[in-house]
């Protein structure tokens, strides 16, 4: 198993070392090229704006498309879940629409207003996650097809998941937190290999030419 | 739930997300909508560039509250002001307009010779210039959440930062390789706290993102820092002096990204017109030397 973390701009190394840490292999994606043999993709923190620009510059948005559409994980955290919105509020164009939501970019404020807060995230167990926010954005608007993963106290919505597609609009890699990434490896294992009881399993040479 | 704003991970964190990144100098907001638009991950909102301080001479300040104004409305990208160094009044003036970070920053008119600004009685974070090793641990200890280094601003001469990056990164090379023991003695030598130096032999980094500032005016500057090392970049006076600012912009931006990626940083220099002018060090008089301020 191989994970990509998008290495344009931003936290990147954070999350390659979280998946290091795991004991898995974890590799930097900054052309097209990179994408080839990955089991999931990270789309880290970082300047929205600016990976909307290399993204588009180096041609990686079809490329990353095609790789969630045949069913491989993606995890976006902070300006990874603006690029992963189909609706970005005050107007912006979508990156990467793969998840049924509305985003609002800096919805907290500025970095005065950046914070760290305990969540509950049910699917993680007992246990809180705490989230680390900075200039971080909230979910507006969820689809019908997306899960809810945690809300704040005020009931804003601040981690998602539609179907192979999870997004967090806090750090969990600055806050010494790995079950998302645990979360993400185990699903980028089902992709690599669909086991029993998966109910899909593929003929391993027709999986190859998918590849 | 218990929710703390300003924490040390937040303040630390924000240049944890601009790392790979390009923060570029403006003095309009249209500037910063050029800055924005050819992918810069912040701006630095000043009234002149540095190689336009330079040439004025006199006694440079904290810009007019009204133009960094203007300009946080003009962007949603973070936008950092500079104050002098050890002027904490314009520190908080800066704080009061919920600027995203401050730098303290030696392209100003120093206000105070022995001391640095307190940055940990702030809640916006700070960045601080270093020449070395010591001099970046002593700003963090000050609470500096993220560091660069000098260079010699305004000169679009890439000799000094690739000097004091190399100062940097070399001296944290020799921490790592010592005995626990050595560490007492390192530290004094550094002027630094024992701790921090411990830290870093430790981790074999420094504890907080480290990018590099003065003199980058090309494509292959930006790749050269960063290949020795450097976190992301600063581009003052060689963006908006240059013949084509909008070019010259993207071109460093996609250099910062792809820095060790020779062909894609050839096909970016293409046909940008001239880069800043720049000036050679030993035509500087000593005493105009910005690099120097602080200690």
């Amino acid at each position: 198993m191989r994970i990509g973390v998008l290495a344009l701009q931003g936290a990147f190394r954070e999350h390659l070392d979280v998946f290091r840490g795991l004991g898995l292999e974890a590799v930097p994606v900054r052309l097209p090229s990179d994408l080839a043999g990955l089991s999931a993709l990270v789309l880290p923190g970082g300047e929205s704006t600016t990976m909307r620009r290399l993204i588009e510059r180096w041609g990686l948005r079809g490329p990353i498309l095609e790789m969630a559409r045949q069913g491989a994980p993606i995890f976006g955290t902070c300006a990874g879940m603006i690029l992963l919105s189909k609706e970005i509020v005050d107007g912006e164009e979508p990156v990467l629409p793969l998840l049924d939501v509305s985003v609002k970019r800096n919805a907290f404020g500025r970095q005065l207003d950046s914070f760290e807060a305990d969540l509950q995230v049910p699917m993680l167990g007992d246990a809180p996650v705490h989230g680390v926010f900075i200039r971080a954005p909230v979910i507006d608007r969820v689809g019908d097809g997306v899960d809810v993963l945690a809300r704040l106290d005020d009931g804003r919505v601040v981690a998602v998941r539609e179907r192979n597609v999870v997004a967090t609009a806090f750090h969990p890699e600055l806050a010494g937190e790995a079950r998302f990434h645990r979360v993400i490896a185990t699903m980028a294992g089902a992709f690599d290999e669909p086991g029993e009881g998966a109910g899909r399993r593929r003929h391993p040479t027709r999986r190859a030419a998918a590849r | 739930m218990s929710v703390d704003t300003s924490t040390w991970v937040t303040k630390k964190g924000l240049a944890q997300m601009l790392k790979g990144g390009v923060i570029m100098d403006v003095v309009t907001a249209d500037h910063a909508r050029i800055a924005e638009d050819a992918g810069a991950v912040a701006v630095m909102a000043l009234e002149r560039v540095p190689a336009d301080i330079r040439a004025a001479g006199g006694v440079a300040r904290m810009s007019d509250p009204s133009m960094i104004e203007g300009i946080m409305a003009a962007v949603s990208i973070p936008v950092m002001a500079k104050a002098r160094i050890g002027h904490f009044v314009e520190a908080q003036v800066l704080e009061a307009l919920g600027v995203d970070y401050i730098d303290e920053s030696e392209v100003l008119t120093p206000a105070d010779e022995q001391n640095h600004i307190d940055k940990h009685a702030f809640k916006v974070p700070f960045v601080c210039g270093c020449r070395d090793l010591g001099e970046a641990l002593r700003r963090i200890a000050e609470g500096a959440a993220m560091i660069r280094t000098k260079g010699e601003a305004g000169t679009g001469n890439i000799v000094e930062a690739v000097r004091q990056l190399r100062a940097v990164t070399g001296e944290i090379r020799r921490l790592a390789s010592m005995r626990d023991d050595e560490l007492f003695v390192a530290a004094k030598g550094l002027q630094a706290p024992l701790e921090l130096v411990r830290q870093v032999a430790r981790d074999e980094r420094l504890p907080v993102v480290d990018f590099v500032a003065g003199g980058i005016s090309t494509p292959s500057d930006a790749a050269l820092v960063m290949q020795l090392g450097a976190e992301g970049v600063f581009v003052g006076s060689g963006i908006f002096k240059s013949d084509d600012p909008a070019r010259m912009a993207n071109a460093i931006v996609q250099a910062t990204t792809h820095f060790d990626d020779p062909k894609i940083i050839a096909e970016v220099s293409k046909g940008l017109g001239a880069p800043m002018r720049g000036i050679e060090l030993g035509a500087i008089p000593e005493g105009e030397r910005l690099a120097v301020r602080g200690w």
